[in-house]
């Protein structure tokens, strides 16, 4: 009987060989990055070359020199002879702020044409059905002009705006309405309002550890509420309960006063939430269809209501598959926000567009348009990333 | 003894739970609420569309007579704008008498693309067709060998719709696939490409990657070498398409399981033989659905195009109503006609996705 000699290790595989796996995904790793730079350095070569032949000037020192030009509509103080980089900061401001208002919006809208695609009515079913199909195969950016259009030409001219009860005023020039003049008062409101979200967060503790131990269910929702709006309200009288409005008044010529927005910020609003809500719908359509069936068929065999059963059992259920789809809609929307250029909404890009036209530096602008988007979508996907995780399910 | 026989009553017949008068009773008159929401939004409708069907129908001037036009304007819809432009709009700057060219072509291409959705027709040879039809379209667009010439800056109009599409999908498929299978390498240099590549683009809107191609490739090139500005925004959308088309095949491959690949490898089957042979038809079969939503944001997106100044759909609409004083102010139903014909295109392919996501689950649902 010949056996092999025990312990004897198969031949050792020499590791500078091509029959090596492990030395050609080396060879290959080398390859890739040596073509990459190369290309790189193709490319900044021929920028650098390109610039100097056409004498265009690179560097972002343009950030500290005056802008120039005049923006529609700001939430911070800004004027002509201001630097470029504030000129940035308002349109990085107007893109958040129709950013954060439309993912709120179009959360609310979504939600509720989603829910309703399973409603006991057959034309609300249809409705929402024809809603969905309608907004998300149109495309955004003819959305947008299309209610531009409707702002500009279907409504009265400001010198006669249509107005609500004398404090709402619609017309061409925008939308006014009162704000309350801001003081001391509103101050303290919005003081005791943090308080009693503090406070209501420390009951909800307590009364789930008291549901927890006896299992007696306590009330959650309403407490709540009612701690933040005494809290705000207590606030408010504090400070001397101050009523004073800025009322819009209509001028000779247009609507003064109050606070106002623009057509522009309608219609990139309104596009962007009816756009967006289509997608939203679908996604909580398809959370909600993920919930095996059994789930409603328990909750109603304990008595529980229509109302109830979404409420307390599917919708929680549905929420794991519905927010990474979700967090993915609302970046789209932050995106396509980047369309108010097409409508001249003061967004980030239509500043550097303007800033491109004005000095030449389309690198640098491209850059921070670039930059700026890039940081807000890695904050949100970081922020919905952490939210998933909480709502995910707890396993062993 | 003898028991009465004592029939026992009939039972009533069943409720009829099948049929018209039943749905309707379920599904309209449940219960009070729903009866309530009926009655509401029926009230409203017989509100609403009268009036509609008056400013869109029986109101509307459909004659090519903007003085007419101009009349019934607040009360009725002028159709008459699409009827007088609509060969500007379809075909924007196209020179008139050569208009035949781009419709054959852009005939042609939709042909192609309905049989390429047909499963019948996924076979190799499919990819000749396709690099044949695509000759067949530039050379009827662009001209030459007996045909004048148009220069690609009067290309426009729905034909530049859907080449931009069509062209930008067809070159980011091979693309994506390779950056997908890179993403899942054992490789860190190559899957580190991978990841910031698809994050980046993932990361920024199309108009930025267009403004790129627009303002900024024209640095990136040797001096003295200028690429004309529509392969530039075809580039620019190819690059944003495949990203994204990479995270859907990356899908695929990770449903595919790991017995597979171990199988094909104790076969002795190479890595590029493994994934040609035994993954991809496979995943690539199960992201059909998701490639075909991809196609139809991406079709929706190179409306964006027109920003950079391409006269597609979108932008040939602007093209010939705002130079034209008469018919400017008809811009809104100029626009319902092309939102029709973007909404047609889109509800016809979201109609095939699900339509082939059925036929693909046919296997699994036995």
């Amino acid at each position: 009987m010949s056996q092999a000699p025990p312990g004897r290790a198969p031949p050792k595989r020499r590791e500078w060989s091509w029959r090596s796996q492990a030395f050609r995904s080396v060879v290959y790793q080398i390859l890739a990055v040596a073509a990459i730079a190369a290309a790189i350095w193709f490319l900044a070569h021929n920028t650098m070359e390109n610039m100097r032949v056409r004498g265009i000037q690179s560097g972002f020192d343009f950030l500290l020199s005056p802008a120039g030009f005049d923006i529609g509509e700001m939430l911070i103080s800004y004027d002509a002879l201001d630097p470029y980089w504030k000129a940035f900061l308002v349109g990085v401001v107007n893109t958040l702020r129709v950013a954060v208002i439309g993912v709120v919006l179009c959360t609310v809208l979504g939600t509720m044409l989603g829910i309703g695609r399973f409603s006991r009515n057959a034309i609300v079913r249809g409705l929402c059905y024809g809603y969905v199909e309608l907004f998300r195969n149109i495309p955004v950016l003819l959305q947008l002009i299309m209610w531009y259009l409707l702002f500009t030409e279907a409504l009265p001219s400001p010198s006669e705006p249509m107005s609500v009860l004398g404090l709402f005023f619609l017309s061409k020039g925008g939308f006014a309405f009162p704000v309350p003049v801001w003081g001391t008062g509103q101050l303290l409101a919005l003081a005791g309002a943090a308080l009693g979200v503090v406070v209501a967060a420390y009951y909800r503790r307590r009364a789930m550890r008291l549901f927890e131990a006896t299992g007696r269910v306590p009330r959650l929702f309403w407490p709540t509420v009612a701690t933040i709006v005494v809290f705000a309200f207590a606030g408010w009288l504090i400070g001397g309960a101050p009523t004073a409005l800025n009322l819009p008044e209509q001028g000779e010529m247009s609507v003064t006063g109050g606070g106002t927005v623009t057509p522009e910020f309608m219609a990139v609003l309104l596009g962007l939430v009816f756009y967006t809500s289509a997608f939203v719908a679908e996604v909580v359509r398809a959370g909600i269809a993920s919930v095996p069936h059994g789930q409603v068929e328990a909750a109603s065999s304990i008595g529980l209501s229509r109302g109830q059963t979404m409420r307390m059992v599917v919708l929680p259920q549905a929420l794991r598959v519905i927010i990474p789809p979700m967090t993915n809609q609302y970046l789209n929307l932050t995106k396509n926000s980047s369309l108010a250029v097409a409508i001249g909404y003061p967004d980030v890009v239509s500043i550097a567009n303007t800033a491109i036209n004005q000095t030449g530096r389309a690198v640098e602008c491209i850059a921070i348009i670039m930059l700026v988007y890039l940081t807000t979508s890695l904050s949100t996907s970081a922020f919905m990333n952490w939210y998933n995780k909480r709502a995910a399910i707890k396993e062993r | 003894m003898s028991a009465v026989f004592e029939p026992i009553a009939a039972r009533p017949a069943p409720v009829k739970t099948e049929g018209f008068l039943p749905w309707v009773r379920r599904n309209l008159f449940g219960n009070w609420r729903s009866t309530l929401t009926t009655v509401a939004l029926v009230a409203l409708f017989v509100y609403w569309l009268p009036g509609l069907a008056d400013w869109a129908l029986f109101s509307a001037v459909f004659r090519t007579d903007a003085d007419v036009c101009q009349a019934a304007r607040g009360s009725g819809a002028c159709w008459g704008v699409v009827a007088e432009k609509y060969r500007l709009i379809i075909f924007g700057r196209y020179p008139y008498e050569e208009q035949w060219r781009p419709e054959v072509a852009t005939l042609v291409l939709v042909g192609l693309l309905v049989a390429s959705c047909i499963r019948t027709f996924w076979k190799p040879w499919l990819a000749a067709v396709w690099v044949v039809v695509l000759a067949v379209f530039f050379w009827l667009m662009y001209g030459g060998l007996g045909l004048s010439v148009v220069q690609t800056d009067r290309w426009g109009g729905l034909p530049l719709t859907i080449m931009l599409a069509t062209l930008s999908i067809v070159l980011a498929f091979p693309l994506s696939v390779l950056v997908a299978l890179g993403r899942r390498s054992d490789m860190p240099a190559i899957r580190t490409f991978c990841v910031i590549y698809v994050e980046l683009i993932r990361g920024v809107p199309l108009i930025s990657v267009l403004f790129m191609a627009s303002f900024m490739f024209p640095l990136f090139m040797p001096p003295g070498l200028t690429i004309d500005v529509l392969i530039r925004v075809l580039v620019g959308i190819t690059l944003f398409a495949a990203a994204y088309m990479a995270e859907i095949v990356r899908g695929g491959l990770q449903a595919i399981p790991k017995g597979q690949v171990e199988a094909a490898q104790s076969l002795g089957l190479s890595y590029w033989q493994t994934q040609r042979k035994i993954v991809l038809p496979q995943a690539l079969a199960m992201v059909v659905p998701g490639i075909m939503n991809n196609f139809i944001s991406i079709f929706k997106d190179t409306s964006l195009v027109t920003i950079v100044s391409l006269y597609e759909l979108t932008g040939a609409l602007g093209l010939a109503l705002n130079s034209d004083a008469n018919w400017r102010p008809f811009k809104i139903e100029g626009y319902l006609f092309i939102t029709a014909i973007y909404f047609v295109f889109c509800f016809a392919m979201s109609r095939y996705s699900l339509w082939i996501e059925k036929r693909l689950n046919v296997s699994k649902s036995r």
